[in-house]
């Protein structure tokens, strides 16, 4: 049977509490909080993140395949599935590809990992969903809104939530776009979208998909689901005949938000688990249509569940922003002030010469004398083997912080950039820029782990590297 | 393998004030500097027969043809060198081989940086075009204070000092170091400051705040230098130095990778050191130096300097800062011009500008008579690194008395 067979989420450290939105504008903006991708995150970091949570433990050569789904991509022509695949350190040899455009990305390459799997043209595929989805100000959206990503494993070995069926609904009704250089979404009236757009269409498939498989939906255990936000969330349950105190999945609007694309396939991460064996689960998604699957969860379920960060540690991680000020900071909401220091210019031929170290942060390891050293040598800096080394994924591995500094005047979003001298759990020692980190926390001795993060933008392009944070979750 | 010690000496030197000389471009700050040394040598630029000039930046200057234009030298060879802040010694170095090669009778050696022109208070960027993540000395990814702040982290941690007793240790080398700057009429800081001043600043680079950071200024300083044997055609006996030992030592940069680099010590001033005091056959560099002047970009950088140099044993700079063995009146003066600190460090020149205090103080002819240091002057010693903590080219030259008989 093909079905889940591992998943994976991340949600960024920052969240804002939505009083601070209120305050700002001088209105309500509900209760809670909503996730904010730091100022070097974006979908793509995102996805990595999620990627990685999902093949946590596994053998990450087994993955065929990458859909990556998001509706804030952070290249327009450019695909990001081939970066998150390096940058995860999947096989080369693999079909990628980015669903972009739509809400309903994830189910659409679930449907498409599914029927590949089902076909045996490949044996699993990754499906990452993420978004970042920028609301204008004080806009409804500003406060709805949140940041993260989702990971799921597609394949018929090991399988934890078998997929029982599922139903597609394809719809040309128009609710919400943004058309090439708008940097906001444009909404029509709330009224119609909601009465006409998710009341109806996400209900039609989900109706569909209990007559297809002659489902009570009395039977569902859990049901994730899309809404745009919580009243609708609620509307829903009624519609698709679920009682919403028992059989719903709560969807995080008061501590994530609308996480677009991510969302329904982060909500289904949350059910899947607290799932037991034999649990059933409904998954719906809406944008231009709508898709609902039904999952069955098997005894395989709690090897996943205990080696994985997924949705509840990262949300239980967090860091509040201050203010709305540092919101409009990290998200650059305005224009700045120019810098006074010429920028660098990022060359492609370098990222592409160094490219085990850009994406995938490899190092090298001398088979001469076992000495880990990264970035690449020709020459050993112990022994002066020369060309003698294999690589070394330095991607998964802690390490202890050796020394640092907090410079507050260097080019970057978020002051102090922390230097950070890393010695690396198992050899080598990896000089680096800490984030996500709480700066008077900041000390000689202390563990981090790496994170795939934007460093400058160079040359009009987002430069990827990776970077230290102390120890998530 | 021949040592240089005495072979080469220094009869003419110049040197600009430093700093913000937005009047003053490029070929006055040569010219203000080399017209010194002519004078101060008693030759003109027809008399040097070759000439080496040290410059970083290449936005500032081509080749050597912009010595050859300054001072208007007509066909002589001109060497450009550069060698970050080593680049001072590097000059005098290049010119010192020439002439114990005996390829040339009188040379000239310069340096120079006119840095102010850029915009910005820190160093240009040192490889424009080329970009690679977090490795690279450019500003965008990370300049000298961020890099020397961790080591000044680690000190404090090493050596157990709290922040706040490591940070007032530091305090009171660059309060030293505006001392004696406030007395030298070619400082570019010439203010007294206190220790608390120093703790109150804006924080730069945690734990380094703005008084722990040198500036960047415009400078020039010119060396016109001889075999020994010949100086006595310029000037009197005890009117000129010879050089005892000139070392460069490029680090081949384990610090940043090698987790067994300590960040407390500089391997590279270290392994210099340790070259020219063979040269120059110093045993107790404590006891055997008068002059002592280091890279003191940072107040770290001077600290652990000391230290790598062999005058203090590693850890303990805080009994000698403590006890005032530094100051001018110590037991061991550092940095007694001023320092990087109260000079400002336009690349080129400041390793000239060291040599230039050596040279001015055993003429006993300093500008400011209570600047004079009150003790036998033989030996000098002129360090500076460039790099950052990990990766560095460090240069020394010692300079000093010219042997008996000579």
């Amino acid at each position: 049977m093909v079905g889940i067979t591992s998943y994976g989420a991340y949600v960024p450290i920052y969240r804002l509490s939505r009083k601070d939105i209120g305050f700002m504008w001088g209105k309500g903006a509900g209760s809670g909080e909503r996730s904010v991708a730091n100022a070097d995150e974006d979908t793509l970091t995102m996805g990595v993140e999620a990627a990685i949570d999902c093949l946590r433990g596994m053998d990450r050569r087994i993955v065929d395949g990458l859909y990556f789904a998001t509706v804030s991509p952070p290249y327009i022509e450019k695909q990001s599935a081939s970066i998150i695949r390096a940058a995860a350190d999947l096989r080369e040899d693999i079909f990628t590809a980015d669903m972009a455009h739509s809400l309903r990305g994830a189910s659409s390459a679930l449907k498409a990992a599914e029927d590949a799997v089902k076909a045996g043209s490949a044996k699993n595929v990754m499906i990452v969903a993420s978004d970042s989805r920028l609301a204008a100000p004080n806009s409804t959206f500003e406060a709805e809104f949140g940041d993260g990503a989702a990971a799921l494993l597609i394949g018929n070995t090991d399988v934890i939530a078998t997929i029982e069926g599922s139903y597609h609904l394809s719809s040309e009704f128009i609710d919400i776009w943004r058309k090439p250089g708008d940097t906001y979404m444009q909404v029509w009236e709330d009224r119609f979208i909601r009465e006409e757009g998710y009341l109806k269409i996400l209900p039609q498939a989900v109706k569909a998909l209990y007559k297809k498989l002659n489902l009570d939906p009395k039977t569902i255990t859990k049901a994730a689901f899309y809404a745009p936000e919580a009243r609708a969330h609620g509307a829903l349950s009624k519609a698709m005949k679920l009682d919403p105190k028992t059989q719903v999945q709560e969807p995080m609007f008061g501590v994530l938000g609308n996480t677009g694309t991510a969302l329904a396939p982060m909500i289904l991460i949350a059910a899947l688990e607290q799932a037991k064996p034999g649990d059933t689960i409904l998954f719906a998604t809406y944008g231009d249509g709508a898709d609902a699957y039904l999952f069955k969860v098997t005894e395989n379920i709690a090897k996943v569940q205990d080696n994985r960060r997924g949705i509840k540690k990262h949300l239980d991680s967090k860091m509040m922003l201050p203010n709305y000020g540092k919101y409009v900071q990290i998200r650059e909401l305005m224009e700045w002030e120019k810098g006074t220091i010429p920028s660098r210019k990022s060359s492609l031929p370098v990222i592409w010469r160094e490219r085990e170290l850009v994406w995938k942060l490899y190092g090298q390891k001398c088979k001469a004398c076992g000495n880990i050293q990264l970035p690449r040598h020709r020459v050993c800096m112990y022994c002066r083997a020369k060309d003698n080394f294999e690589p070394v994924r330095i991607s998964d591995k802690t390490g202890t912080l050796f020394t640092y500094s907090m410079d507050e005047r260097a080019q970057e979003i978020v002051l102090p950039k922390v230097f950070s001298v890393v010695d690396l759990d198992g050899g080598g020692r990896f000089y680096s820029v800490m984030t996500d980190r709480d700066t008077s926390k900041v000390q000689v001795g202390m563990k981090v782990e790496m994170t795939f993060r934007i460093q400058l933008e160079g040359m009009e392009l987002h430069n990827y590297f990776w970077r230290v944070r102390p120890i998530r979750c | 393998m021949e040592s240089i010690k005495d072979k080469v000496a220094i009869v003419g030197m110049g040197c600009t004030p430093f700093g913000e000389h937005y009047s003053k471009d490029s070929v006055d700050l040569i010219v203000d500097a080399c017209y010194e040394a002519f004078e101060d040598a008693g030759v003109t630029q027809k008399d040097i027969q070759a000439a080496w000039l040290g410059y970083v930046n290449s936005d500032i200057a081509m080749t050597g043809i912009i010595l050859a234009g300054a001072l208007q030298l007509e066909y002589i060879p001109v060497t450009h060198v550069e060698n970050a802040c080593g680049t001072g010694a590097e000059a005098v170095r290049g010119a010192a081989m020439a002439l114990m090669a005996k390829a040339y009778d009188l040379v000239i050696a310069v340096g120079f940086e006119k840095m102010k022109d850029a915009g910005f208070g820190g160093i240009p960027q040192a490889f424009p075009g080329k970009w690679h993540p977090v490795y690279g000395a450019a500003p965008e990814v990370g300049g000298g204070v961020g890099r020397y702040a961790l080591a000044a982290t680690k000190y404090f941690s090493t050596y157990g000092l709290t922040p706040q007793e490591g940070k007032t240790m530091l305090a009171k080398v660059s309060v030293k170091a505006h001392r004696n700057g406030a007395r030298n009429p070619k400082a570019a800081l010439r203010n007294v400051i206190t220790v608390e001043q120093v703790l109150n600043a804006p924080m730069i680079a945690w734990p380094l705040g703005l008084f722990d950071c040198c500036g960047i200024n415009d400078g020039a300083s010119a060396a016109i230098m001889c075999r020994t044997e010949d100086a006595k055609h310029f000037r009197p006996k005890g009117d000129y130095i010879t050089i005892k030992a000139s070392g460069i030592a490029c680090g081949p940069g384990w610090g940043k990778e090698r987790p067994d680099y300590d960040f407390v010590h500089w391997e590279e001033t270290e392994r210099c050191a340790k070259q020219v005091y063979a040269m120059a056959g110093i045993k107790d560099p404590r006891k055997e130096l008068q002059v002592i002047e280091v890279h003191d970009c940072f107040s770290i950088a001077e600290v652990i300097a000391v230290e790598s140099l062999g005058l203090v044993p590693k850890g303990q700079s805080k009994k000698d800062i403590d006890a005032g063995a530094w100051e001018q009146e110590g037991e061991m003066p550092v940095n007694i011009s001023g320092g990087l600190k109260s000079f400002g460090h336009p690349a080129g020149a400041s390793g000239g500008r060291e040599i230039y205090e050596f040279y001015k103080q055993f003429q006993h002819k300093v500008e400011e008579p209570s600047r004079q240091l009150k003790r036998d002057i033989k030996l000098g010693l002129a360090h500076n690194q460039g790099g950052h903590p990990g990766n560095f080219v460090c240069g020394i030259t010692i300079v000093g008395e010219p042997p008996a008989g000579k």
